[in-house]
């Protein structure tokens, strides 16, 4: 009898400690979005890598007050460059009004996925974001129709907002940037002071010829350039990396010219089938970023964004395709950088299309903010609360001008709350100039798998394993059937 | 005793099984509930029956993932099983420092799939960089420095299983068919391979699904580059499901595709080398 009482004891201590575990575990991924502790940033740790490095809890503390107001928010933000920022402001909107906040970022080139999990979950991201109409039909199910809210009035203009078929405001824009080739003004400026030099000051390029004349200059005379002026320059443009954190600046915003000369010249603004008549620029374009570069095309495999920048900010290279989103980065003195932020300029991305001296920076938007139609009322409503602080008030509108360096489409950033650096600046002047800038036509194609198969052909071709005919293919024969795989 | 034990078997078996249910019966049927399925995020499906089944015949990085995943498994069975029986056999021989020698070879095992995929990333690209190339630069390199990676990796827990099957072989046996004057070749494929038999089975079954299901060493050192050439079906499953849109469905369905090779191959594989297993 004794027996089979301690052996009774033993059994249910077992089975309560299994129940125990079980409880505990449940709790914890409660705890995910709804109050702030560490079991939040444990939690989605798993799932989400932060690129940033530094806590996903976020606030961390006003956890019982932000429960009594009865909505939270869980923002799934896209920018890794800009996660500390969004961090600093969740704390300081919960600190104001006891709303909690959670932001987590995900890391590079990862967001799609982090959002299928995340937006799976009990506790899903209330504010995501898709990239465009073609983010959006896949994601439709989940984008609550902003139309009626005050983000939407607040829009300065109609265009930056993300309307779904039934014409409703799935998405709104919250940032415009502009992506070019970024270079340095110095380096540029003292080549053009060498004897023979192709250029005398550095506006003289306003197209391909003179910018691959000078960038084979530069390539070719570059040690005695480092002798003159006492630079390191290894190449003209810095390395076309293709690991997934930069080969999106060659298979998505590189390609965005000749979809944008296509439709241009097609008079139309998306297509089930693109033709590929700029093909041969793009291929002249990629061709001088190969062969005026720091690197052997063969170690483009491997070559990541990070390397890219650093090469571009220590002086290593003159030339470097990215957009107004890197000045934060180049800038930032935890680099280390040599380049000074004056130094720095943008220019348009000369491909070589005829009248391309008009052709300004590239300038739109693929960052859209929508809020969850699944989440609760009192969630939708916080969120949009959020949104509307991050927008109209001084500490919001001053992390998103000046910390995020974001230029905004909301009528509420005045002149005092302009965000300002130099690639806003150059893109300001060619606007002003007449130049006509070129619109972000990458939003409309059909796929990633699209661009991932660029991407890979693209790199082929670069390292010689494969020809300019499979980017061809990759291209349009890739498009067509990209677009008919999303629509059948 | 017997009896009480048969008396509360459910007491006992109930936490464990509810686990089993809650992190794998229940999965697994959702997932081929969703094999059947059009969806976004899988609490929300649609029922569309075959289609993608269908959908992944045409996809040809699965078939390319496929033989790529055929190939790998077969040259990393052979090599893995047969270097670890060598070095089995050499560090049962009795030379100096036998345990240090085992204990580092079985050292790789303890170390993370993805640490030490980008741990042998950056080894490999190191020298790859001399002339020019990376690991990416075509899926050849990638193969082979999977093979290499994985080689490093599962010797030594092969090794181990190996020793404990040498040592076991009644020494009397050995004596007995080196009186008979069994030269060394003889003694190894008639008297040393029979008994250690069911070490083969075993290893050759950890090996065999370990390289059919590889994830996180192909993840780690190529990520699939270039162009898909090499990535093998685990990988291939995961972006299907994650990086397409539309395409979460035909992820799911070549999940089930891929468990039902594994379980064939590994119930074939047990078939085989249980017949050949001597009764010592």
């Amino acid at each position: 009898m004794r027996r089979k009482l301690v052996s009774m004891a033993l059994a249910s201590v077992l089975t309560a400690a299994f129940f125990a575990g079980c409880g505990k575990a449940a709790d914890d991924a409660g705890d995910n979005g709804n109050t702030t502790n560490d079991g939040n940033g444990t939690d989605s740790g798993t799932s989400v890598e932060n690129a940033g490095g530094t806590e996903h809890g976020g606030t961390g503390t006003a956890a019982g007050s932000g429960a009594a107001s009865g909505g939270s928010v869980y923002y799934l933000n896209f920018k890794p460059e800009q996660n500390d920022a969004w961090q600093e402001l969740a704390e300081l909107y919960t600190e104001q009004t006891g709303t909690e906040v959670v932001v987590i970022t995900a890391a590079d080139g990862t967001y799609e996925q982090t959002l299928k999990s995340e937006i799976a979950k009990t506790e899903a991201p209330t504010l995501f974001q898709v990239n465009g109409p073609v983010g959006l039909a896949n994601w439709e199910d989940y984008c609550m129709d902003l139309s009626g809210s005050e983000l939407y009035s607040h829009l300065t203009s109609g265009d930056y907002a993300l309307k779904n078929d039934a014409g409703e405001v799935a998405g709104i824009a919250y940032v415009i940037e502009t992506y070019g080739i970024i270079y340095n003004k110095k380096i540029l400026e003292d080549y053009c002071t060498l004897e023979n030099a192709v250029i005398g000051t550095p506006e003289e390029i306003d197209d391909f010829d003179t910018l691959k004349a000078v960038a084979d200059d530069i390539q070719a005379r570059r040690e005695e350039i480092n002798d003159t002026f006492g630079y390191e320059l290894k190449g003209a443009f810095t390395s076309a990396g293709m690991d997934n954190s930069s080969d999106w600046r060659f298979k998505t915003h590189l390609a965005n010219l000749p979809i944008y000369y296509e439709y241009r010249d097609r008079g139309i603004d998306s297509t089930d089938a693109i033709e590929g008549t700029y093909l041969n620029q793009y291929k002249q374009i990629w061709d001088l970023y190969l062969t005026d570069a720091t690197c052997e095309p063969g170690l483009l495999s491997s070559k990541t964004g990070d390397e890219s920048e650093s090469e571009f900010g220590m002086e290593e290279a003159v030339f470097y395709q990215n957009g107004t989103w890197e000045y934060g980065n180049l800038t930032n003195p935890d680099n280390g950088y040599l380049v000074a932020a004056e130094d720095m300029s943008m220019m348009p991305v000369y491909i070589g299309v005829e009248g391309e001296e008009n052709q300004g920076l590239c300038t739109g938007s693929e960052n859209y903010w929508c809020v969850n139609s699944q989440a609760s009322p009192e969630d939708q409503q916080a969120t949009l609360d959020f949104l509307n602080w991050v927008i109209t008030s001084d500490e919001g509108r001053d992390s998103m001008a000046n910390d995020m360096g974001f230029t905004t489409p909301f009528d509420t950033f005045g002149e005092e709350y302009t965000a300002d650096n130099v690639f806003i600046r150059a893109d300001a002047a060619y606007t002003a100039a007449g130049k006509i800038p070129v619109t972000w036509n990458f939003s409309t194609i059909p796929s990633e798998t699209w661009k991932d198969g660029v991407g890979s052909a693209l790199l082929e071709y670069a390292q010689g394993t494969g020809s300019w005919d499979a980017v061809v293919t990759a291209f349009v024969d890739g498009w067509a059937s990209e677009y008919a795989a999303a629509h059948e | 005793m017997e009896k009480s034990i048969r008396k509360y078997f459910p007491v006992f078996v109930l936490p464990t099984f509810a686990a089993f249910t809650a992190g794998f019966i229940l999965p697994f049927l959702m997932g081929i509930g969703l094999s059947f399925c059009r969806f976004t995020t899988v609490t929300d499906a649609e029922f569309i029956g075959l289609g993608n089944y269908t959908k992944i015949i045409s996809d040809a990085t699965f078939v390319h993932a496929l033989w790529f995943t055929a190939l790998f498994t077969i040259v990393s069975v052979i090599t893995i099983n047969v270097l670890a029986f060598a070095i089995a056999m050499l560090l049962t021989k009795g030379i100096r420092g036998t345990n240090l020698f085992r204990t580092v070879f079985f050292m790789p095992n303890l170390i993370g799939g993805i640490v030490l995929g980008y741990i042998w990333q950056i080894l490999l690209n190191g020298i790859l960089e001399n002339f020019g190339k990376t690991l990416t630069y075509s899926s050849a390199y990638g193969f082979w420095g999977l093979i290499i990676l994985m080689n490093w990796q599962q010797i030594g827990y092969m090794m181990i299983i190996y020793i404990a099957g040498i040592q076991n072989i009644p020494d009397e046996l050995i004596e007995a068919a080196k009186m008979d004057g069994a030269p060394a070749g003889k003694l190894l494929f008639h008297v040393t391979i029979p008994m250690v038999m069911p070490s083969i089975t075993i290893c050759t079954f950890l090996t065999l699904t370990n390289s059919f299901k590889l994830f996180d060493q192909n993840l780690a050192l190529t990520a699939g580059e270039p162009s898909n050439r090499s990535q093998m079906l685990a990988l291939n499953i995961f972006e299907t499901f994650y990086s397409r849109s539309g395409w979460e469905g035909a992820g799911q369905a070549k999940a089930v595709v891929f468990f039902l090779i594994v379980a064939l191959i590994a119930v074939a594989q047990n078939r085989l080398t249980r017949s050949k297993e001597v009764q010592q």
